[in-house]
This record gives structure tokens, C-alpha cells and sequence, in this order.
């Protein structure tokens, strides 16, 4: 009797076994759990994005995204780290400063092969970040980054119109620096940590007047046109005119001094409108394009930062990425990650819903409009580092310590050898 | 016989400590010496990590290290900076400590100031940098406060120009590091034996004879130790600094740990990083190793 027990146990135990193992990899098969390393998440009010995921999932029943998020600096080093480990998240939020180190590496996908195998139209996609004529990035969203003027201070000032050209912002920032009062015509950080100052708020000024720091994809900052705008910086700084402190200012002390009024005008991301107006709801303040040569009369380029999206190198479901991929350029879905993020959309059938937004929104989309999106850092080696190495030359120029030439020939110089 | 019997026996004794050690050995040799060799392998290569196919490059990126005029400007930044701080830390710590041992002052307001001196203490180093750059903005509460009593005429960029920042640096790790010393020299005050200072009263010490012959020598042991310690931990300070001024402005308080940061972080140079790590290994093994010397002798 024992003995008969014993045998239909282990027959059962054996029949489960086999059937669970014959089972198991269909299951396996099926499922596949993307991850999604970015910075996009804490940035996004609370739920949002992970929302925004979720329909995706239920949209791909095989596929479920486990999200990995951080602040932009340590996704950035993570990235860097999984890039040389080879466990790069399967999908990356990516800045364009990062994307020429990473094709270098080897460690992110060629996109256009992967456009090509799901016949995807990317004549959608507003832009492209490609090297040796393949993409490896696509903006999903962009930020651009206008001047905000405080219209209290300027109509104290009694400056009628938001300046237009160079001339006009410095006499309006003449205008509002008062020592008696603590303020200071425009406010230009320069920290060496993070030294993003130099593409928005120095090399800026050369893309308004739709000039440029390259030529023929090479350094070229010794030109008329950058040693213009680093001559008319340099002046706003010997008159006074710039805010104390700019050395080691970031771009959140820049965001603060606006805020409590301390600075008439600044050169930033309208992702931080919200903040401002939280922070400082009595001020009243307006965006305008960044000023141009006094000369210039074409289109201007106003500086961009992107959330891009790339895929690893190393993802054994390149498939099921581009899904994630195409999902979020999708038109619907872009438009709604552009209205969360105050952003511009990545496709360009897309339009964000600025009904319930701020009416600087409204006024944002109209310049946006009128411009064209400018940032030639996008794609280049060592991108963070040209932008350090700028900087040093830029603060000892300010200083005193060299003049415009030997500035820009000794930054000419240092970014020679990192292409 | 008995001894063929015996041995196995003996052998397996000989190797149970080992047995029962090895999780730890293991968890050092993976956690510690593992990355120190990678690091050492790395610094000998052409860019690692980088490049696909690294290949040997001998010396040469120690050579391009130490022969970088930035690097020289960092060993002199590192060196002033960790030299300073060691000092006052010790000197604030032991006059603060001294203070919370005195008799004189009531057992309430001595630990009302025990949690007071020891706060720099508790807070991070991030919170710490942040709190410092609010206080030494130019519109900060310093700034402020000396105008108001006529010190400056006009605002001081205390972490933004090159005259002032390291200054202001070492300032900062200062408050932040002298509770460590103050905490570790009490409990060491309140172990010297009563009677000393009593005999040398009898024999008609007077109070700065007292400190010097009894004081100084008890806690020479102390106080040597934390000194080696805090050169070490100081030298290798990164946050603070990275926080604060970036290794700026234009390099006037880049420091090692800053220097060997951008080289990895900023121009991807891992191998360049690597002879910068191992150089900076070599100097804390140095200290270490004179650490490890006078706590040998004191035994």
C-alpha cells in the first residue's frame, strides 16, 4: 500500500516537473522586462511618466519596462558606467553631449538600422542626432532656452520693450543694475562643475545672430563671430553688469537670483517657469528671444537641451526597444509628454496642450516658432569637457589675466586635440 | 603511526581559523584588492574602457600625469589644503574638547554645548557645501553681516574669486571636521588620571605647565593617530569641493580627487585616471604605512 503511495507521489511529482519545464520558457519567452535608465521621472510631477509607461505595457502585452531613475548628474555617470561595463540599461535617456563618447564606446545602438527594420517613417521625428550619417539619438522632447526678463524691474528701469539686439541689452542691463538696490543687469554662471553655462549663456550669443562655433565640423572659435559675442560679454562683465559670484554659479543659483529679483534678465530653460512662479508668485516676468548682432537680420538660433532616447548596444531585446522607442514618439504620446514636461515636441506632428499652462507657454511655442533650435555641442567629443575647458580660458579672460585672442586661441587649441 | 594518525588532525585544525575566516578574505579580496589591481592593471594601458582593444602603454600615462601642470597645481592645492585643515581641526578640536572636560562650567551647559559643537558633524557633505554656499554667496548672510559692521565696503565673492576660495575651502572643512577631533580628545581627556594633575599641583605646576607635561604627552597617542587619519580622509576630500567650486575658479581649488574625477568623468580618459588614483594611492599608503608604524611602537 506504502509502496503503491510512493509511486503515484513521484509519478505526480515527476508529471509536474516535466510539465512546469516544458512550460516555463514559453512563459520566458514571452515576457521581456525592458529597463529604462533616465532622468525624466523625478522631473515629471509624480506618476506621470510611470502613467505614461504603464499604457505602454498594457499596449505590449509581452513586454513590461522596469524604470531606473535618478537625477540627471547620476544617470549621467551611470550611464557612463554601464556604457564601459556593458550593462547599459536596454533603453537610455541620453543628453547630445554624451552621444559622440558613447558611439566611440560602442555602447549605443545604431537606431537607423532599427528605423529601417520596423519600416518606421522618421520623416515624423523633428530631429535626429546622427554620426558618420547614422542616428543614435532621437529628442524626445526639447527645452528651449529664451531670455526671461523681470518686466517689474525693467518697466522700473523705464525700458519700454524687451531687448532685441546686443546694443539694446546692454543698455537695458545698464539700465537695471543698481547697486543701491542689489541688482544686476543679467547673471551668467560659470561653474566649473557643471560648466553648461558656456553653451547656454555664452555660446548662445553666437548661435542668435545664426553664427557658429564650428566649421566644417571642426573647431572654430577664433572667428569673427564667436570673438564678437565673447568680446561683448566681456565688456557686460568690465561695466559691472553681470551679476557677483559668476564663477562658481550654477544654473539653479542663476534660476535663484532671478527669482528674488536680485537680476533684471537671464538666459534659461522654460522648464523653469513653474519654479519661479511657485517660488516668486508677485513677480511679473516675460521671455523673449536671445539678442542678435545689431546687424543680423535672419533667423535665429536659440540654444536647446534635449531628453533623448537611445537603446544599448548590448540589450539583447533591441526589438521590443524600439517599441518603447516608437511609442514615445508616437504623436499622441509625444504630445502628452511635452504638455507634462513644458517642453517642445520630438514629433513633429505633435503640439502640446498649453490650454491649461502658463500663457508663457503660449508665448514660448510662438518664439519657438519663429526660430530654429541651436546647440553645437550636440554630437561632439568630450563635449562637457570642451565646454570646461572654455570656461577656464573664458574666466581667465574676464579676469584679465589674457586677452580675447589668447582666450580663444588657447580653448581653439585644447578642443583641436579632442578631435 | 600515532604521528600518521595525528597529522590530518593537525592539519585540519591548522586550517579550521582559515575556514571560518574565509567569508571576510573573500569579501575583501573581491571588494578591495580585486578593484586595486583592475585600477593598477589600467593605469598601464592605453585608454581602457574607451578603446575595445587596449594595448600596453607602460609608464607613459604616469609620465603625461605627472608631468601636467594641473597636476602640479592639485598636489599644491591638495597639499596646503590637507596640511591647514589637519592643523586647525586639531587645534579647534582639543580647545572645544578642553572646554566641555572644564569643571567649571555646569554638567547642563556642557552638554547643551556638546550637541551644539558637534552638529558640523551630522550633516553631509553635500549639505554642508550647500549651507556653505548660501552663507559665502555674495548676497549671502556673511557678506551682510560684515558690511553691517563696516568690515567690507563691498561684497566679497569668498568662493568665486581666486584670492579667497581655497581660503574659504579649508574653512568650510574645518567646521566640518573639527567635531571628530573634539569627540575623540574628550573621552581621551576623561581618562587621564586625576592624580597627575593634582601631583603636578602639589609641585606647584602652574596651568600651561599642566597642559604641556600631562595633557600633550596622554594624548599624544590620540592625537597622532587622528592627525595620520584625518590626512587621509582629508586628501582625498571630493564632494565637498566638487560641490562647492568644482575644482574653480579657473583651478584655484582643484585638488587630487578633482582632477582624477574630470579625467574619468569629464574627458573619459580611464587610464589617465587610473595613474592619477594610483599616485594618490601611493601617497595615503604612505601615510597609512607611518599610520600603522607609530601604532606599532605605541604597542
Amino acid at each position: 500500500m506504502k509502496k503503491n503511495l510512493l509511486r503515484v507521489l513521484l509519478a505526480a511529482v515527476v508529471l509536474t516537473t516535466s510539465i512546469l519545464t516544458g512550460i516555463a520558457p514559453v512563459f520566458a519567452q514571452e515576457t521581456v522586462t525592458l529597463e529604462f535608465s533616465q532622468w525624466w521621472e523625478p522631473e515629471l510631477p509624480a506618476g506621470a511618466f510611470r502613467a505614461i509607461i504603464d499604457r505602454f505595457e498594457a499596449a505590449n502585452p509581452g513586454i513590461k519596462v522596469e524604470l531606473v531613475s535618478g537625477p540627471y548628474s547620476s544617470t549621467r555617470e551611470q550611464v557612463v558606467a554601464g556604457a564601459a561595463t556593458g550593462t547599459m540599461s536596454d533603453v537610455v535617456g541620453l543628453d547630445g553631449a554624451w552621444v559622440n563618447d558613447f558611439v566611440k564606446q560602442g555602447a549605443i545602438a545604431d537606431l537607423s538600422a532599427l528605423i529601417a527594420e520596423a519600416n518606421y517613417d522618421d520623416s515624423q521625428l523633428a530631429s535626429q542626432i546622427q554620426l558618420n550619417g547614422a542616428t543614435y539619438m532621437i529628442p524626445v522632447v526639447n527645452f528651449v532656452y529664451p531670455v526671461f526678463i523681470n518686466d517689474d524691474l525693467l518697466s522700473a528701469a523705464e525700458i519700454e520693450s524687451a531687448p532685441s539686439n546686443r546694443t539694446e541689452f546692454a543698455e537695458a542691463a545698464k539700465a537695471l543694475t543698481s547697486s543701491e538696490n542689489n541688482v544686476s543687469g543679467w547673471v551668467l554662471p560659470l561653474s566649473l562643475e557643471a560648466p553648461n553655462g558656456i553653451q547656454n549663456d555664452v555660446m548662445s550669443w553666437v548661435w542668435a545672430s545664426g553664427k557658429s562655433m564650428l566649421k566644417d565640423g571642426q573647431p572654430d572659435l577664433t572667428n569673427d563671430d564667436v570673438k564678437s559675442a565673447v568680446e561683448y560679454i566681456k565688456a557686460l562683465y568690465d561695466d559691472g553688469l553681470i551679476a557677483p559670484g559668476a564663477f562658481t554659479m550654477k544654473e539653479q543659483d542663476k534660476v535663484e537670483e532671478f527669482t528674488n529679483g536680485r537680476v533684471g534678465m537671464m538666459i534659461d530653460t522654460l522648464a523653469h517657469i513653474n519654479l519661479i512662479r511657485e517660488r516668486n508668485p508677485e513677480m511679473n516676468f516675460s521671455l523673449a528671444p536671445v539678442p542678435a548682432a545689431d546687424d543680423y537680420e535672419g533667423t535665429r538660433g536659440l540654444p536647446y537641451a534635449s531628453w533623448g532616447i537611445g537603446i544599448a548596444e548590448n540589450s539583447e531585446h533591441k526589438a521590443e526597444a524600439w517599441k518603447l522607442v516608437e511609442f514615445l514618439m508616437s504623436e499622441e504620446i509625444n504630445s502628452e509628454l511635452a504638455t507634462i514636461a513644458n517642453a517642445f515636441p520630438g514629433n513633429v506632428n505633435s503640439e502640446p496642450d498649453l490650454s491649461g499652462s502658463d500663457p508663457l507657454f503660449t508665448d514660448a511655442f510662438e518664439i519657438y516658432k519663429t526660430i530654429y533650435p541651436a546647440n553645437e555641442f550636440v554630437g561632439l567629443p568630450v563635449a562637457e569637457d570642451l565646454m570646461r575647458t572654455f570656461d577656464e580660458e573664458f574666466q581667465l579672460l574676464l579676469e584679465g589675466d589674457q586677452t580675447v585672442d589668447e582666450a580663444l586661441a588657447n580653448a581653439q587649441a585644447a578642443w583641436e586635440k579632442e578631435f | 603511526m600515532s604521528i600518521l594518525k595525528s597529522s590530518p588532525n593537525i592539519f585540519r585544525k591548522r586550517l579550521l581559523p582559515y575556514f571560518y575566516l574565509s567569508p571576510t578574505i573573500l569579501l575583501m579580496l573581491i571588494l578591495m584588492l580585486l578593484p586595486i589591481v583592475m585600477v593598477i592593471g589600467y593605469s598601464f594601458m592605453d585608454n581602457v574602457i574607451m578603446n575595445k582593444d587596449p594595448q600596453f602603454a607602460g609608464i607613459d600615462n604616469y609620465l603625461e600625469i605627472l608631468t601636467d601642470k594641473n597636476f602640479h597645481q592639485s598636489v599644491k592645492n591638495t597639499f596646503l589644503f590637507t596640511v591647514a585643515s589637519v592643523i586647525f581641526h586639531m587645534i579647534i578640536g582639543l580647545t572645544f574638547a578642553m572646554l566641555l572636560n572644564t569643571k567649571r562650567i555646569h554638567p547642563s551647559i556642557r552638554s547643551l554645548f556638546r550637541v551644539i559643537y558637534v552638529l558640523p558633524w551630522v550633516f553631509t557633505a553635500a549639505i554642508i557645501a550647500i549651507l556653505w554656499r548660501l552663507l559665502l554667496n555674495p548676497n549671502g548672510i556673511i557678506n551682510y553681516f560684515l558690511e553691517q559692521l563696516g568690515i567690507i565696503s563691498q561684497k566679497i565673492e569668498w568662493l568665486g574669486s581666486r584670492n579667497t576660495a581655497l581660503y574659504a575651502l579649508i574653512f568650510i572643512n574645518i567646521w566640518s571636521g573639527y567635531p571628530f577631533y573634539m569627540v575623540s580628545l574628550l573621552a581621551g581627556l576623561q581618562g587621564i588620571s586625576v592624580d597627575l594633575y593634582e601631583a603636578a599641583e602639589v609641585d606647584g605646576a602652574n596651568p600651561v605647565q599642566r597642559f604641556v607635561y600631562i595633557t600633550i604627552p596622554q594624548l599624544k597617542p590620540i592625537i597622532v593617530s587622528m592627525a595620520m587619519l584625518d590626512c587621509i580622509w582629508t586628501m582625498q576630500q571630493f564632494t565637498l569641493v566638487w560641490m562647492t567650486t568644482g575644482g574653480g575658479p579657473i583651478r584655484a581649488t582643484e585638488m587630487l580627487s578633482t582632477y582624477t574625477y574630470k579625467l574619468a568623468f569629464s574627458k573619459y580618459q580611464f587610464s589617465l585616471a587610473s595613474a592619477s588614483a594610483v599616485i594618490i594611492l601611493l601617497f595615503s599608503m604612505l601615510l597609512a604605512f607611518v599610520y600603522v608604524r607609530t601604532q606599532k611602537a605605541r604597542d
